[in-house]
């Protein structure tokens, strides 16, 4: 056990894309046994980084070295800095780690019954997996070139599994367009390594930080950086691609294409964080995500209201959610060189930030496969279309009404905990960024109203009167995800206290991350 | 500055960068702008190998190598893992636009979308 | 959290507990006695004949209509702003990043 725990790092990246290439050969023996190898996978990546977050909490930063005679070996002999890839896996990159885990384990238990009516599962299971690894790799690694890589990963099989309905001309779109933002942004990123290994010569996070001095070439790398990944978690005015992909996405892939998202949400903060740290002006980019944050919550919102096709309203409401998180963060980032703002309110801003990213993740999850079982039923995404469901869909009718209470910030759902807690703290720093993102919450709960009213209100029509409801396997994974916004919304002080205010002290402590790969050097 | 003649790679990396992004900004037709997708990538990769050059330097091999400095090895396996992606990322955007033909009949990024608000 | 908080999962647990149980009262109070299938469980509109299910419902583009008259100054140019070509997404990507190394380059300067 002990050594699973210490290889967990390299274990949780490795297994699913053993699997992902597994996969096509072990279909050809029987359908059955590629879904069980698929779900196994997942549940065993899901129970590694269980047990490799509960050895984070108890013991701090879990290094692994790749190919060298011990996993904590960092600086081979007679060498000033690391020259393996080094995954460092602290506590904000495993709390993004167990999102991801959890909401590709219940989406791919939603997918089951979908594809079974399409051909070509062999590739969507694929292209599943490997998009898992690329999202947790991406949130593991501490080598800056790595992190393109499983960028990179990410994007193909996100794009990919976007476009996987050939048959739509809609969903070829949204891929197309999803390949074209992600090869743009990655470029850049990789332009923006290019100038970090030609000034310093190194490639590791860790290392770079503590190497860094703010030259003008690194704000120029600053600059790339920062908006490369707010483009590919779509921040606004960077986010018009976003409803067009989420809104074409078969079956479970669009709330695992949302989670590669944040993982990318976890990189810009990663790089502002961590990798710049101390020697930035923290307030000018502190205040550069907050605008982008509250553009973000506006803009998405009232688009969101404005739109008749459930997905795209979904999609924009993604994009509004995103707006919270960055405006958390971005408190916590403007007053981070300032100690008692930091303590009085700037360290619960970023817990704000950080709880609203795991919540975000499943009601979003959630009301995305609701979306996509209407879809699966109906044959249509038009709201204009649609009426009196709740009689036919009964279980989905009480998990889209438990998602859409809890994305509005309604007590005591786990969406109002959050909410309350980066209310409270922006206040202090600025009223009227508070005040903007309350009128956001309202109109959030006035657009999902109406989207249920259209949906599922109304006189039962009479095209729709045989329509039964989704397969087992779907709400078993809609289940799975309510069972756990039931959960945190009765225990949030537990979820913050264990999981939420570890990943806020490593955001903020930049030594402690640099320490434990250069060892004190 | 010593050696002015080694700024041109710089420069030409400027103009390969600067030419991508004009034709992504304003081609309609999406093969040109796969093509234009596929010089920007082609300038980073001649930026990452010209940032290892070194004045005078040979090639990092060690077999039998003569005394001097050598040229930096790292940014020639990233440039060789990014040629590798941009292969693939290619390939996935040029398949997408033939269906995208097929459906649409038009392969005008304007004409040809669906989706838009 | 600030110390005025009371969060309790079993007063929460007891409050859905007792909400479900006053509205099954509210619901076990109803008539009874009713007719399926005649006039009493049909809609009522003073006489006239209501019309049939689809044109009752209301749809999703009608909702909010005043809204969205009042303010339509942000949302026709939001609106077109949101034009669905792929070229414009990358100018809104080129334009930030200029902006924000002016924005960098300026507070270094003072």
């Amino acid at each position: 056990m002990h050594t699973l725990v210490a290889h967990s790092a390299i274990l949780i990246i490795a297994i699913p894309l053993l699997a992902a290439f597994l996969t096509p050969l072990i279909s050809r023996v029987s359908k059955k046994a590629r879904d069980i190898l698929v779900i196994a996978t997942l549940v065993f990546v899901e129970f590694l980084v269980i047990i490799l977050a509960k050895d984070i909490y108890l013991n701090g930063i879990h290094i692994y070295t790749l190919g060298a005679s011990s996993p904590s070996l960092t600086i081979p002999e007679h060498y000033m800095v690391p020259v393996r890839i080094i995954l460092e896996v602290d506590a904000m990159s495993i709390f993004m780690g167990i999102i991801s885990a959890t909401v590709s384990l219940a989406a791919t238990i939603y997918s089951i019954s979908f594809m079974k009516e399409e051909t070509g599962g062999d590739r969507f299971y694929t292209l599943l997996l490997l998009l898992v690894v690329g999202m947790l790799g991406l949130e593991f690694t501490g080598d800056m070139f790595n992190m393109f890589v499983f960028l990179e990963i990410l994007s193909i099989s996100g794009a990919a599994l976007a476009a996987f309905r050939t048959r739509f001309a809609d969903a070829l779109e949204g891929g197309f367009k999803y390949i074209v933002i992600s090869a743009v942004g990655a470029l850049v990123i990789l332009f923006a390594i290019g100038i970090f290994y030609s000034q310093y010569n190194l490639l590791n996070i860790a290392a770079l930080a503590q190497a860094m001095q703010y030259t003008m070439l690194d704000k120029i790398a600053l600059a790339l950086l920062a908006m490369a990944f707010t483009m590919k978690l779509a921040g606004v005015p960077m986010h018009m691609w976003a409803p067009d992909t989420y809104s074409v996405a078969p079956a479970g892939t669009t709330p695992m294409i949302y989670i590669a998202s944040q993982a990318c949400l976890y990189g810009l903060f990663r790089t502002c964080f961590t990798l710049y740290g101390v020697t930035l002006n923290t307030a000018t980019i502190g205040w550069i995500v907050i605008i982008i944050g509250v553009l973000s919550m506006f803009v998405g919102v009232t688009m969101a209201v404005h739109q008749s096709d459930v997905k795209r309203l979904m999609a924009y409401h993604a994009i509004s959610q995103s707006g919270y998180m960055l405006l958390g963060v971005g408190v916590g980032l403007a007053v981070l060189g300032n100690p008692e703002a930091l303590a009085s309110y700037g360290r619960e801003a970023m817990s704000g930030g950080i709880f609203h990213i795991i919540n975000n993740a499943l009601y979003k999850g959630l009301l995305f496969l609701t979306a996509e079982a209407l879809f699966f039923r109906l044959g249509t995404r038009d709201l204009n279309k649609m009426g009196g469901m709740c009689r036919n869909m009964k279980y989905t009718s009480i998990f889209f009404i438990i998602g859409a209470l809890a994305i509005s910030g309604i007590p005591p759902f786990n969406g109002f905990t959050s909410k309350l807690m980066i209310y409270e703290s922006v206040y202090r720093f600025n009223p009227i960024l508070s005040v903007i993102a309350m009128l956001v919450s309202i109109i959030t709960l006035a657009s999902f109203t109406k989207a249920f009213q259209a949906a599922f209100t109304g006189p039962a029509l009479p095209q729709y009167k045989d329509v039964k409801e989704v397969p087992k396997p779907m709400l078993i994974g809609m289940g799975i995800l309510t069972i756990i916004i039931i959960f945190f919304s009765l225990f949030p002080g537990l979820i913050v206290n264990s999981i939420v205010n570890p990943a806020t002290d490593a955001l903020i402590n930049q030594a402690t991350y640099i320490n434990a790969v250069m060892g004190g050097l | 500055m010593t050696g002015t003649i080694f700024n041109i790679p710089f420069l030409a990396v400027a103009a390969l960068v600067g030419i991508a992004l004009y034709i992504i900004i304003s081609q309609r037709n999406l093969i040109k702008l796969v093509m234009g997708i596929t010089i920007l990538e082609s300038g980073v990769n001649l930026f990452l190998i010209t940032l290892g050059y070194r004045a005078a330097g040979i090639a990092p091999i060690y077999t039998n190598a003569p005394e001097g400095v050598m040229v930096l090895p790292v940014p020639q396996a990233l440039t060789l893992t990014s040629i590798v992606i941009g292969v693939a990322t290619t390939a996935l955007m040029l398949s997408m636009i033939m269906l995208t033909y097929r459906h649409t009949g038009d392969i005008d990024s304007e004409k040809s979308r669906r989706m838009k608000g | 959290m600030a110390s005025l908080a009371f969060w309790n999962p079993i007063a929460c647990i007891i409050a859905f507990v007792v909400l479900v149980a006053i509205i099954y009262l509210f619901r076990s109070r109803g008539q009874k006695k009713y007719k399926k299938g005649t006039a009493q469980t049909q809609i009522f509109l003073s006489g006239e004949k209501p019309p049939d299910a689809e044109q009752r419902h209301i749809r999703a583009h009608n909702i909010y209509w005043g809204f969205f008259q009042a303010l339509k100054q942000y949302y026709d140019p939001t609106i077109k702003a949101h034009t669905g070509i792929i070229n414009d997404y990358i100018i809104w990507f080129i334009t930030l990043v200029a902006v924000t190394a002016v924005i960098l380059f300026i507070v270094w300067l003072t």
